[in-house]
């Protein structure tokens, strides 16, 4: 085979990124979350070969089908291979002196990592301003619904921001919800600007006296440059009004894999999630990304979707959630 | 900055030759798999696997097949151990997934049935798929069967209608009477295809599951697809037992597969349930819906790069001769932007940077995330055309004056120059210095080239 050809298909590859990205550093003020990016990928790259070489290491030691079950369960929930190994390397050295004793020490390491973040919704604006994203088909129209009327069950006052342009019928499915809440919805004409809307949804709230405005957007996959680029601009023109977002909640499906993390890392870049909301919780997902995901970039799960009423919006509890994660264990 | 990416390139660089030594560093030419190989390569194997989602069972019984398989095995001759094992994984991910593209059923009228979890994306795959029928040259008709999401309806018509397919709908209806009206309809108007959309459900909630099943009944599908999001973790398997067992599946399609999702839940599905993806959906445009391919599908769920189709592609497109010109010179330090650019456009012609990249081992997971834009690669390219072939030779030369010259030629400005003049001769430094350290895999060096001229890869 020809290792040559290879050896300079992977050089030219290189030095043609790097060049690239050379360049686009001076343009780094517009875009400032391009380049650390590329090192954090990097580093975490290298980070879960480690990780995967230490765990081979400790093989062969006592007890080594129950290890693996703890580990398999962990990655069964989705919480991964990574932060699995980690949990379970953590407790291994904990020396248990039963499986009872593993497991106690497991779900106290699995609480702290999701211990000490605050978790409840700053809403400081006046009115307070939430926009709300995520990849498609999370479940973000049907979190805003629910939201909203939660906010409301707390006496404020809710205005919608029909911003989902781009989706057919997505605006009907806000208004609707609108109706059955019994709040205000902003839309805009057939394929409007989304930053207009939010614009105009924002002002409308303002002169309306409404407190809160919660904004929902087009579901968009993270890997998508130009669409991250228009949330930005979204983001950008809410942060000129309002002076700033109170807070920008990723809705993330609890059926979501290892994917989730690059999600949550995405959008944390581009327009600066502030909270999680963990959606669709009551089907038979465990939604363990949002370890790794707390755990890496400590982005706080603020609530948690267990159903499609209104009602079905909670906050989230780290205990309760590790109990149901580990389950039968 | 400077500093910044030099770590950036050698962190690359890490990823890179810790792969490829595992796949080229134990060269030795033929013999057979021993148990060493095979576990050294299978532990990786897993981790990727499982990082791209595929179930861990699935996982663990896969693994002992291919070790089965793998141990005593001969090596082939163009292959490493390493890469044998990876090939015999990847043979059995694909024998897996089903050799090939499974068609769908045929019959006239043809009744197919959408049914998944909500958000997977049965809304859009329905209006791409009656697309492709009408395509055919079928009469397709959409039916509306979700009337639970509010709006559903409303998307739907409006998909139809940009996707030129009617819709038939009653809101104020039942689901399981909207099919029946909708067959009815479809005898009288000559439809001879019909998409039924039904309301995204979860697999353990029974008042839906059973509407499901009488929906079914109703409608007598030659297909029941379940639409699966691509990004779906471990509870694939839990889902689509649970379809399968309730309402009966004769085929998935995996849904949004134009993000950066490995996309393991199809391997999952294919093992726990039997049933074949038959769809990809691929973006949010009427016309992106695929057929599955398993071969595709195995490269990327091992995400250790297409190594083997990206050789394969190289040795079409690349001038051996002026290749290995290339590679001794890498090797010297002595690559100029002369030959950069030289072998930048054969790189050209083998596709975008983006998908070599992909196939690239190691580097492409962690890369996969920077957007290269083509924009972003004509700036570079301009820049260099804008030197003479002295100054590509020898950069040094490029004072404030020539800097200028080539910014305006290239429409960038002197700093762009500069910056892209600095990092070059930091990626040269540090070309020459792999190559000729630990960095590189054994084949950079002497005898590997050698090796090289003498062998002819056999398939």
């Amino acid at each position: 085979m020809d290792t040559t050809v290879f050896l300079i298909v992977a050089a030219v590859v290189v030095i043609g990124l790097v060049l690239v990205v050379a360049l686009r550093d001076r343009s780094s003020t517009t875009t400032p979350a391009r380049v650390p990016d590329v090192k954090e990928r990097l580093a975490k790259a290298r980070r879960s070969l480690t990780e995967s070489l230490r765990r081979l290491g400790s093989r062969g030691s006592v007890d080594e089908a129950f290890w693996s079950q703890l580990e398999e369960t962990l990655i069964s929930a989705d919480v991964g291979v990574a932060t699995s190994g980690r949990l379970v390397a953590r407790v291994r050295e904990s020396r248990p002196a039963d499986t009872q004793a593993a497991l106690d020490t497991l779900r106290a390491a699995m609480v702290e990592v999701l211990s000490d973040r605050d978790r409840s919704l700053r809403l400081e604006g006046n009115p307070a301003v939430v926009l709300v994203v995520g990849v498609n088909g999370t479940g973000k129209t049907t979190t805003i619904a629910k939201l909203a009327h939660h906010l409301m069950g707390e006496g404020r006052s809710v205005l919608l921001a029909a911003a989902d342009t781009f989706r057919a019928a997505a605006v009907d499915q806000l208004r609707t919800w609108a109706e059955r809440i019994g709040c205000d919805c902003v839309a805009g004409g057939e394929r409007a600007d989304p930053a207009a809307v939010a614009f105009d949804a924002y002002q409308a709230a303002r002169a309306r006296g409404r407190d809160v405005v919660i904004v929902d957007t087009a579901g968009r996959l993270h890997a998508k440059g130009e669409l991250m680029e228009q949330l930005a601009k979204i983001k950008r023109v809410l942060d000129r009004e309002a002076g700033s977002v109170d807070e920008v909640l990723l809705v993330l499906d609890a059926t979501a894999g290892q994917n989730g993390i690059v999600q949550a890392e995405r959008f944390l870049e581009v327009v600066g999630v502030t909270g999680l909301v963990l959606a669709k919780l009551d089907g038979t997902a465990k939604g363990g990304i949002v370890l790794a995901i707390e755990s890496s970039l400590g982005l706080p799960v603020k609530f948690v979707g267990i159903g499609e009423g209104m009602e079905d919006l909670v906050p989230f509890e780290p205990a309760a959630f590790v109990e149901a994660l580990l389950g039968d264990l | 900055m400077l500093r910044r990416w030099s770590t950036v390139v050698i962190h690359m660089f890490e990823a890179l030759t810790e792969r490829l030594g595992a796949a080229f560093g134990r060269l030795r030419g033929r013999g057979r798999l021993t148990e060493a190989d095979v576990d050294a390569a299978l532990a990786e194997v897993r981790v990727a696997l499982l990082e791209a989602d595929v179930h861990v069972d699935v996982v663990r019984s896969l693994l002992d097949r291919v070790r089965g398989r793998a141990l005593g095995a001969e090596v082939m001759e163009s292959l490493t151990p390493a890469q044998q094992v990876v090939k015999i994984v990847r043979d059995e991910l694909i024998a897996t997934l089903g050799t090939r593209a499974e068609p769908l059923a045929e019959g006239r009228p043809l009744v197919i049935l959408m049914v998944g979890l909500q958000g997977s994306g049965k809304t859009t795959t329905a209006a791409k798929l009656a697309r492709m029928l009408a395509r055919q040259k079928r009469n397709p008709l959409l039916v509306a069967a979700d009337l639970q999401r509010p709006a559903a309806v409303d998307q739907l018509e409006t998909l139809g209608g940009a996707v030129g397919v009617p819709v038939f709908s009653d809101k104020s209806s039942r689901p399981r009477r909207v099919v029946r009206a909708a067959l009815k309809h479809a005898r009288q108007a000559g439809h001879d295809a019909l998409v039924i959309d039904t309301a995204g459900r979860l697999q353990i909630d029974d008042r839906l599951m059973d509407e499901l099943a009488d929906i079914r009944r109703e409608a007598r599908p030659q297909e029941v697809l379940l639409v699966v999001d691509a990004m779906t973790g471990q509870d694939a398997v839990n889902v689509a037992r649970g379809f399968a067992e309730r309402v009966g599946v004769t085929g998935v399609v995996l849904s949004k597969l134009d993000g950066d999702a490995r996309g393991g839940a199809a391997i999952s599905i294919r093992q726990v349930t039997g049933v074949p993806v038959k769809l990809v959906g691929v973006g949010e445009h009427p016309d992106a819906l695929e057929p599955f391919h398993p071969d595709r599908m195995a490269g990327r769920i091992l995400g250790m790069g297409d190594v083997l189709s990206l050789i394969e592609k190289a040795e079409e497109t690349f001038d051996h001769r002026e290749a290995e010109r290339a590679a001794r010179k890498l090797e010297e330090g002595s690559f100029d932007l002369d030959d950069f650019l030289s072998q930048f456009q054969m790189l050209k012609r083998m596709g975008s940077l983006k998908d070599i990249l992909a196939m690239l081992p190691g580097a492409a997971g962690a890369l996969r995330g920077i957007e290269i834009d083509d924009r972003d690669l004509r700036r570079v390219e301009a820049i260099i055309r804008s030197m003479t072939p002295e100054e590509r030779r020898n950069p040094k030369i490029i004072d404030g004056s020539r800097r200028r010259r080539i910014a305006a030629g290239s429409g960038t400005n002197p700093q762009d120059v500069n910056r892209l003049l600095r990092q070059f001769a930091e990626a040269q430094r540090m070309m020459k210095q792999l190559s000729g350290g630990r960095g590189l895999p054994a084949g950079a060096g002497r005898g590997r080239r050698g090796q090289t001229k003498r062998k002819k890869r056999k398939r």
